[in-house]
């Protein structure tokens, strides 16, 4: 019930902190997110890293120089030496041996060591107005105040109209460089515009996470989405949503427990989001793929026993006859349980049926066991012809692909044979009736 | 065409490789002679590297077996020289020529044991027959195209192996270093070793192979070069990949369908 | 003597995370070593709540826990999920780390650890430390003895281990085609890397040890192209950076690791600048 009732208190937003924080933390996760697909997509997941640690000298420079804690200021030196570093990164990987991961590392470790020392040196000088920088590294996301709303909207309105205005652009640098150069876009000048925005996203956005979690603001919610959906659109309106869930969420659990940082909290469920449609998303989910492979192995089991059932009745020229579990295990090496599982499920699909404790094919399933058997045969045929490959060596492969190929490829497979008799090995191949070999 | 050998120095039975459950080998399955210079030649991506890597265990298999010297690789390590691909390792790195060569020699000193005199002599003398002996010191970040790949040669040969396997070897290099290398092929043939090479161009390989696979996902052809050159085979391996099998190569990765049932 | 012992407790750092971010370039696995330097954070707190300090074997045992973790993460996410290398290693160490910092604030009357000394370290605590001798006549800061293990221990492992980690470095397919085992290689490196950042961590921090790890190795990688010139280079230029460093700090009354990192920051420059063999205007120069 307590949960139940802070749940109800934040979600009202009555509060007017609670509003605050609750606002804040939406826009800056849905904007990161958004200008984060692009970075995802363009291969440069680290450069947010190298922003995020690369602010802070800029901060610090400019309050030693302009002895100030404007915020327009101060981010202006951020966005500066932000933008130096995405610049130094590609500055020494284009003109030494070094390579890309060596150069971000080495980057962002240098510029916040020259940071911090010029903060640390900030701080023991005395200057009592210093008192807040260090928000620059851990973040305060829960003493989000009118002000920064103000400016956090302003800024999102900001990031998220460039990417709409220039969404065609952004897309074109980030799935195909080469091509945008050849249909003469200003490929630099669209980098240049991407990373001015992703500067002032982190720049922004560390204020409330800290330097270190401001990476995972712009790529994991990127992440997540790719796993949900092939169109760019989507997938950057789902990484929105995310990102801006995340951010209520997090500021819901420091507002329950006031003891919590709100930055690692929100940085734990995007985690936990990414990771989540890691395993569940339907296409290449983690899940959706060992589901997939026991659909195979029910597939396999059914087409094998429906297959066996078939063949016993072609070499005793007598289909339709009882057999008990023992026969059927002489031939295949299948434990008791799991052949019974497999014929209960052909009894339900009306392909078997139970007499007496003995099985019989129905009419339904001496077909299903045709076609199998005729699939089998077919494809040892199309190896030998197609693949030239001996016919001793082709039972195996005809194992595995008698389970996998649609009516589309089978009838394709007839025609591209034309429609033969015999496999590989002299054995008839089972066509329904006459009819269909003139069909 | 697939003539199959007596007694193979290599043979490949029925393997299947898959990237992502989608085949990339379909049953290739073939064998061959001791002391003969083998091509592999088929279009891109039919899988002439993945086939050289599964052989060396580089790759996992989908089904099938590979046999060395009637052996499983494992025991027949040391009499068995991998080339990779020139492009596949960073020539950035800090390493002399000398010291790539002596790499060759690892293998059947383990990783513990210094390298000796004798070592030493052995990756002389291979640099000298890939007339590279003057560039020993040299580090390999200054070589050419043409030097790195006869490096490479030079480090296989001081394996003192019996079977080299080596993925593009003539791939950006220099008419006069391919024609150097050939010569060595030829060379290290007389003196009884078997070399299979992964080579694209279809023009010269009727020249340097004795014997010839022809390769496009499937095997199309095994067996003696001028037997296997025929215009149908040829067609047939570089006429385009089989519709029906990339179709269900294609349905396999989208079910995640296994290679074999178990 | 206090700064006898900072000056060398920074040069014991930095000569083992030299040593190790040479094999971490070279192998392009810079920013693994940035990922695992941050995500040990978690396995440090835990460690902590059953140990109830930061220089023990749990402690050590815990981080190298978590650093495998994390370059088995990064992989998983690699291959199983699909994702670019680059962001499997963001959101593996983003994750971790966040968590690291949950429980920090979770269990925050149990667990001692600053906020900021996470960040960056405090290589001055190791002034105020009491001596302890392990050896007879040699007394020292035990954070400095215990860097100094580790150190040799590095160097023993680099002397012994040089083929191997020589070989699977350059060509990893040829290393597995002669019978190496490339995993067993990568992952010893790797828990040499947590070890190092944990015993490094009270005294730099996660992101300065970062700097320790990359800048001497990329400086000396501008400056020689023999690998074990390679190695020696890198330890001197952290040796030279944890002298200059420190002074630097004093004058501007300042954090001593983030001095270093950015004297480190200054040699890579120069060595860009002036390297006789890739310094871009020695090369200007020549054309």
């Amino acid at each position: 019930m307590w949960l139940f009732e802070q749940i109800v208190e934040f979600f009202s937003f009555q509060d007017v902190n609670i509003r605050y924080v609750a606002l804040g933390t939406l826009l800056l996760g849905a904007s990161s997110a958004v200008v984060g697909c692009f970075t995802f997509l363009r291969k440069k997941a680290l450069v947010g890293d190298t922003i995020a640690h690369s602010i802070l000298p800029g901060i610090c420079l400019s309050f030693i120089i302009f002895k100030t804690k404007d915020p327009l200021m101060l981010l202006l030196g951020a966005m500066l030496s932000g933008w130096l570093s995405v610049y130094v990164v590609d500055y020494i990987s284009a003109n030494s041996k070094i390579k890309p991961d060596t150069a971000i590392g080495l980057t962002l470790s240098v510029f916040f060591g020259v940071g911090i020392l010029l903060l640390t040196h900030i701080q023991h000088s005395g200057n009592s107005a210093q008192a807040g920088l260090d928000k620059f590294l851990f973040g305060k996301a829960a003493s989000l105040v009118q002000n920064d709303v103000i400016t956090f909207g302003i800024v999102s309105v900001i990031l998220i109209g460039t990417i709409i205005l220039f969404f065609k652009q952004f897309s074109l640098i980030s799935f195909d460089v080469h091509f945008a150069k050849t249909i003469g876009l200003s490929v630099r000048t669209f980098e240049v515009i991407l990373s001015t925005i992703t500067v002032l996203a982190v720049a922004i956005g560390i204020q409330t996470v800290g330097v270190v979690l401001m990476a995972a603001m712009l790529i994991t919610p990127a992440a997540a989405a790719r796993f949900w959906t092939d169109k760019l659109k989507v997938m950057v309106i789902i990484a929105a949503i995310i990102g801006g869930v995340s951010g209520i969420f997090g500021a819901f659990i420091s507002y329950t427990a006031p003891s919590m940082p709100t930055g690692p909290w929100i940085v734990a469920v995007l985690s936990f989001i990414a990771i989540g449609s890691m395993l569940v998303a339907p296409k290449n989910g983690a899940i959706s793929k060992s589901r997939k492979q026991k659909k195979n192995q029910r597939k396999i089991l059914e087409d094998n026993i429906i297959k066996l059932l078939y063949k016993l009745g072609e070499k005793e020229n007598e289909f339709f006859k009882n057999r008990s579990i023992r026969t059927l295990k002489n031939y295949r090496e299948y434990p008791e349980k799991k052949l019974l599982k497999g014929l209960n499920i052909l009894k339900k699909k009306n392909q078997v049926v139970l007499v007496n404790d003995l099985w019989v094919l129905t009419e339904e399933g001496k077909k299903a066991g045709m076609r199998v058997v005729r699939i089998h045969r077919l494809w040892e045929l199309y190896l030998t012809t197609y693949l030239r490959i001996a016919p001793d060596h082709v039972h195996e492969d005809a194992e595995t692909i008698e389970h996998i190929i649609t009516p589309e490829m089978e009838s394709k497979l007839e025609h591209l044979l034309d429609y033969p008799e015999k496999d590989p090995h002299s054995a008839n191949i089972p066509y329904k009736n006459e009819k269909d070999i003139n069909e | 065409m697939n003539i199959q050998v007596d007694n193979p120095v290599l043979e490949v039975h029925d393997l299947t490789v898959s990237y992502d459950k989608k085949p990339v080998l379909w049953d290739v399955d073939f064998t061959i002679p001791y002391g003969n210079l083998v091509g592999i030649i088929g279009p891109n991506g039919a899988g002439k590297s993945t086939l050289i890597k599964a052989i060396m265990g580089l790759v996992p298999k989908g089904s099938g077996y590979i046999k060395l010297y009637d052996d499983s690789l494992d025991s027949v390590r040391h009499k068995v020289s991998y080339v990779p691909q020139r492009e596949s390792v960073d020539w950035d790195f800090p390493a002399s020529v000398l010291d790539v060569v002596l790499m060759g020699r690892y293998g059947k000193k383990g990783l513990l044991k210094r390298v000796s005199k004798k070592d030493k002599e052995i990756a002389y003398e291979s640099l000298k027959r890939v007339n590279m002996l003057d560039f020993a010191s040299r580090q390999i970040s200054q070589l050419s195209g043409g030097q790195q790949q006869r490096t490479f040669l030079a480090r296989a040969l001081a394996q003192e192996a019996d079977l080299y396997l080596m993925d593009e070897p003539f791939a950006g290099v220099d008419a006069a270093t391919e024609r150097s290398i050939v010569d060595l092929l030829l060379e290290m043939r007389k003196e009884g070793k078997t070399i299979v090479v992964v080579h694209h161009d279809l023009q010269s390989a009727i020249d340097y192979f004795d014997w010839t696979l022809l390769l496009n996902t499937r095997l199309v052809a095994s067996g003696p070069t001028e037997k296997v050159f025929t215009t149908e085979l040829l067609q047939e391996t570089y006429g385009g990949k089989l519709t029906l099998l990339s179709k269900i190569g294609d349905l396999m990765k989208e079910k995640q369908f296994p290679a074999r049932e178990k | 003597m206090s700064d006898f012992w900072i000056i060398l407790t920074g040069c014991l750092a930095s000569v083992s995370c030299g040593l190790l971010g040479c094999f971490l370039i070279l192998r392009q696995m810079a920013m693994v070593g940035d990922a695992i330097s941050h995500a040990v954070l978690p396995g440090i707190v835990i460690a902590f709540l059953f140990s109830g300090s930061l220089d023990s074997v749990p402690m050590l045992i815990g981080a190298a826990t978590f650093g495998v973790i994390t370059t088995y993460l990064i992989e998983l996410f690699n291959k199983k999920g699909g994702l670019q290398k680059d962001a499997s290693i963001g959101i593996t160490f983003t994750w971790l780390f966040a968590i690291g910092v949950i429980l920090i604030s979770l269990y925050a009357d149990d667990v001692h650890i600053d906020q900021d000394c996470v960040l960056f370290g405090e290589i001055a605590y190791v002034a105020l430390e009491p001596l302890v001798s392990y050896i007879p006549g040699l007394s020292a800061p035990s954070t400095v003895w215990v860097l100094f293990i580790v150190m040799l221990l590095i160097i023993a492992m680099i002397i012994f281990g040089y083929k191997g980690l020589f070989l699977t470095t350059f060509d990893p397919s040829f290393a597995a085609a002669i019978g190496v085992s490339t995993v067993v290689w990568h992952y010893l490196l790797m828990s040499a890397v947590s070890v190092t950042t944990v015993v490094s961590f009270e005294s730099v921090g996660a992101i300065l040890v970062v700097a320790l790890l990359i800048a001497p190795a990329a400086t000396a990688y501008l400056i020689t192209d023999k690998l074990p010139k390679m190695l020696v280079i890198a330890a001197l230029v952290g040796v030279i950076a944890s002298f200059g460093g420190y002074y630097l700090a004093v004058w501007l009354d300042a954090s001593v690791a983030a001095a270093i990192a950015s004297v480190l920051g200054i040699e890579f420059t120069l060595a860009f600048l002036f390297s006789p063999q890739d310094g871009i205007i020695i090369k200007r120069l020549r054309r």
